[in-house]
Parts: structure tokens; sequence; C-alpha cells
């Protein structure tokens, strides 16, 4: 694959609402993901998502500009309640998803079964970071495109990329930063119970506090304590994976600082190697956010289809912490 | 905590000014700013699901009083009290004054605001999400709010717009960022 460029680079862009899908589609997506008020999405925060009628509107909002609406079911299906997921997928059929972003292997099966012309994307939540494991999306599925966990360096997502074909990849290149093994982890759960590969979210807000102890802003998940921010220091998500914890005598952010993912600088190189797809994280921000982080984007995709030099830094006041990172993919902390 | 020396804080003098303003025709005008909101936005209450019945304290820290916000499903409430006075709510957001309206009309992103703490959120962590969200995809403007006719609308936005822009840059408010919608809508 490498060498050859099957389609033009492809901005994927958040929609948290049907407000969001229309700013993301002006501001220049390609293609838009969104997912339903529900557990079958991994933002399944309060006031977010789409119902069915929003769904539809919205896909016919996007598809008139030209720009595709990928639809994410991307938790995991309980025993007890299959049936929301598999009603979740027909829906988004019928909506005229041009793709559906799933995690759960049965769920897949269920799509490719009961839509065998519907496209299916694997979503990062099934953590498929082999050739092994993309090959057997690819072949038994018909998966057209992965979406790689953010703890490949891009030597290894240039590996991948070429082994996956003529499966495409899609990585993220901005927002929050999971170094994780998606839908495996559990620290949301341990915490609080619910979490995002199962109910769709990661530090539910029904269980997030926040008060101001002494001039500090003091943040805890499930009544666990994740972080104090000074007096003016910037803040983070208060999530576990990003908080601040003492061991071994020390104070430190153990697994994660509270930074966010900027890729713009490794743009040319990721489109180099043949990945097709470039995601921007944030279903949960708002317009602003997603109106200046698109457009920044396309302005680079643009840039670099047309020869030209990407060249800009406009965006970390939007970033967590107002701090970025390549994250792994130059191996810097690894 | 001493909020005044927030980005985009108004002027103490300013400040102090509005505390000798009658608290009444405030809310009376805060009820009615909301109830077109609500009017041109019938979805709004339905995006804030279990929390619509929420008290909201929306707390310009930059004035002397604070508005009490029960969105509800039927009956939608707002109160005006002294800031030592507000009470028996389940969250509060606080801001400058030009900051909070910068978020309700899509100017800033509130997690941006939170991570530089230009936004101080307390209490139900949930509806504070809720309700942001749902004034997120409420998409409103100032005229929307004031309730004008459709062909007042785009060069009233505009206008104002431009107004809150230049007095945010000369109070030293956080950078805009948001989308200008208001030409779309009109």
């Amino acid at each position: 694959m490498n060498g050859t460029r099957p389609s033009p680079l492809e901005l994927v862009c958040p929609a948290g609402t049907p407000a969001g899908l229309r700013t993301a589609v002006d501001a220049g997506a390609h293609s838009v993901y969104c997912g339903f008020r529900d557990e079958t999405n991994a933002r399944n925060f309060p006031g977010l998502n789409f119902d069915r009628a929003e769904m539809r509107e919205g896909v016919a909002y996007a598809h008139d500009r030209r720009v595709k609406v990928l639809i994410a079911l991307n938790t995991f299906m309980r025993a007890s309640t299959t049936d929301l997921w598999k009603k979740g997928v027909d829906d988004a059929v019928a909506a005229g998803a041009d793709a559906l972003i799933l995690a759960d292997a049965a769920l897949v099966a269920y799509a490719r079964r009961n839509h065998p012309k519907q496209r299916l994307h694997l979503s990062v939540q099934a953590a498929a970071a082999t050739p092994e494991a993309i090959a057997f999306y690819r072949d038994h599925f018909g998966v057209a495109r992965v979406v790689l966990p953010r703890v490949l360096t891009v030597e290894e997502i240039a590996r991948l990329t070429a082994q996956a074909a003529p499966c495409e990849t899609e990585v993220f290149v901005f927002g929050g930063l999971c170094v994780m093994a998606e839908g495996r982890c559990m620290l949301s759960s341990y915490a609080t119970g619910k979490s995002p590969n199962m109910t769709g979210v990661c530090s539910p807000p029904s269980h997030v506090d926040y008060r101001e102890e002494n001039e500090e802003l003091v943040a805890s998940v499930g009544g666990f304590t994740v972080e104090r921010f000074a007096r003016g220091e910037p803040a983070g998500y208060p999530t576990l994976c990003k908080g601040s914890f003492r061991a071994r005598g020390t104070a430190s952010h153990l697994f994660e600082d509270p930074v966010s993912l900027n890729a713009v600088e490794l743009l040319p190189r990721l489109a180099e190697i043949g990945v097709t797809a470039f995601k921007i994280e944030g279903r949960q921000r708002g317009r602003a956010y997603v109106a200046t982080v698109v457009q920044a984007f396309r302005r680079a995709l643009d840039a670099i289809a047309s020869g030209a030099k990407v060249d800009f830094n406009e965006l970390r006041a939007l970033t967590e912490g107002q701090r970025d990172t390549t994250g792994a993919y130059k191996k810097a902390w690894r | 905590m001493d909020h005044s020396n927030m980005r985009g804080a108004l002027p103490p003098v300013v400040s102090h000014a509005a505390g000798i303003l009658p608290l009444f025709p405030l809310e009376i005008a805060g009820r009615h700013l909301l109830a077109n909101a609500l009017a041109a936005r019938p979805s709004f209450a339905s995006r804030l699901g279990e929390h619509a019945g929420r008290t909201f304290a929306i707390d310009p820290v930059d004035c002397p009083f604070v508005f009490l916000m029960t969105p509800g499903q039927e009956q939608p409430s707002v109160r005006l009290v002294r800031r030592k006075l507000a009470s028996g709510y389940d969250a509060r957001i606080a801001a400058p004054l030009l900051v909070l309206i910068g978020m309700i009309d899509g100017t800033y992103d509130g997690d941006a605001l939170f991570f530089s703490r230009d936004l101080v959120i307390e209490g139900d962590t949930g509806a504070v999400l809720a309700l942001r969200n749902a004034i997120e995809n409420a998409e409103l403007d100032p005229s929307t709010v004031l309730g004008l006719p459709r062909n007042l609308r785009g060069p009233f936005n505009r206008a104002t717009r431009m107004a809150l822009d230049k007095l945010r840059h000369a109070l030293h408010a956080p950078e805009e960022s948001g989308p200008r919608r208001e030409d779309r809508l009109s």
C-alpha cells in the first residue's frame, strides 16, 4: 500500500450535538463522527449526542454538503441488553450512515450479517494494534478501516498500515490522549462502577466533584482525590489516568500527564506512510473548539495535498492542561 | 475566594455601580430572556433530561448578584439574589459576565475555559455538563434571546458581536475562538 494512495486524506471530526455537527461540516470536515444518546457510544455524557430524528437530520445536512457521517456504536454489549446495540446498528443504517464505528466483535458480526452492504470501521475501543487482529476483522467481517490506538509509534503505524491493506487506517491527531489499552481500561470502573467500555463514560460526571480548598481546586472521582490544582494552574479532565498520586514518597502523574495530543507536525509523515484518515477527538467539546480545530487541520491537510508547508501553532489554548504532546507517535515517553 | 482578578472581569467601578441596581427589574428581564430562549429552542429542556429540574447558580463573579435558574420542563424560573444570599442551588457556574455571555453565544469552549481556570464549576457536575451541552446545541445569539424579529437579527447580532469582542479585548478576556454563525443564521 505504501507509495500508492487509494483515497484522498480524510479529516474526521467530532460532533457531540446537532449544532456541533453543523459546525464541523461548515468548518471543513470531510467526515463527522457522532453517536446516539444512550450507552451504545463511548461519549455517553449528559446533554450530549443525537436522538433518532436528530441523527437523520444531521446526516441529511452533511450529505447535502458532501460530508460523510460515521456513527459510533463503540461500547460493548451486555448479555441482558444486546437489543439496544442491535437496534442502534439498524437505526444508524436507516439514518444513512456512511460507516458504523464498532468495537464489539459480536456487534460487528451482527452488522455484517444483517447489513451486508454497510461500510464498517473498527473503533479504537477494539484495541486492534496487531496485524493479526486487524486481519481478523478485515477478513471475517470486511471491516474497511481500523482506528488505531494512541499508543503506537509512527513507524509501528507505518508497518500496520502496510499490513492492514486494503483495510484503511485512521489515527488520532488532536485532542484527549488516552494511553491505556482502550476498551480494556478498568480505572473508571474501579472508582465509579462505570466505564467507557460498557456505559460509555470515563469518569462519569455523576461521580465527579470539584471543590475549592485553601485556594486550590480539588478534583475527585468516585471519592478518590485525583488532582489538586494551585490557583492559576491550568486544569485537566478529572480522569484517574491523569491524576497525581504519591508513590514511594513522591507525588507525580504516575500514568499520564494532563496534556492533549497534537500531532499536526506529524501529518506529512503520517500521510506519507499511507494513513487514510486523521481524527480529531472531542465530541464532548463545544462549537468553539470544533470550529477552531477543524479549520486549522483542514488548512494543514490542504497544504499537504498541495505540497505547501504546514505551519501553525494556534491550538494550544484548547488543549487539556494547556500543554500538548505528540504522545507515543515519537516514542518520547515509552 | 476572590474572583475579581479573573480575565475579562468588569472594572471594579462598574461592579460596584451594579450593586446599586434594583434586583427585581433585572430578575424580570432575566425571566423574559430565558422564556425567549426556551421558546426559540423547544428541544432545550429535553436535552437537559433528568437535570432539567435542577437549580443552577449562574454567577457573574464581577457583579454583586447571582442568577438562580431552574430551566424545568414546564415552569422555568429565574431568581436574582445578592451573592451572599445565594443558596439552595444544585450547581454553580462562575465566571466574569462577559465570559459567561461568550459561553452562551458559542464564543468560548467551556472545557478550554475550565482548563485555563477562567471558569469555576461546583456542585452537580452532571447537571453542569448537561446545561453546557444544551446551551451549545441551542446556538443562542443575542437577537434570539431578546426575541427580536427575524429581519433585524443579522445586523443586530453582528453589531453585538463586534461590541462584545471589543469589550473582551479591552478587559483582557480569554481569546475568542468560536464560530461566527450570525451571518448564516440571519
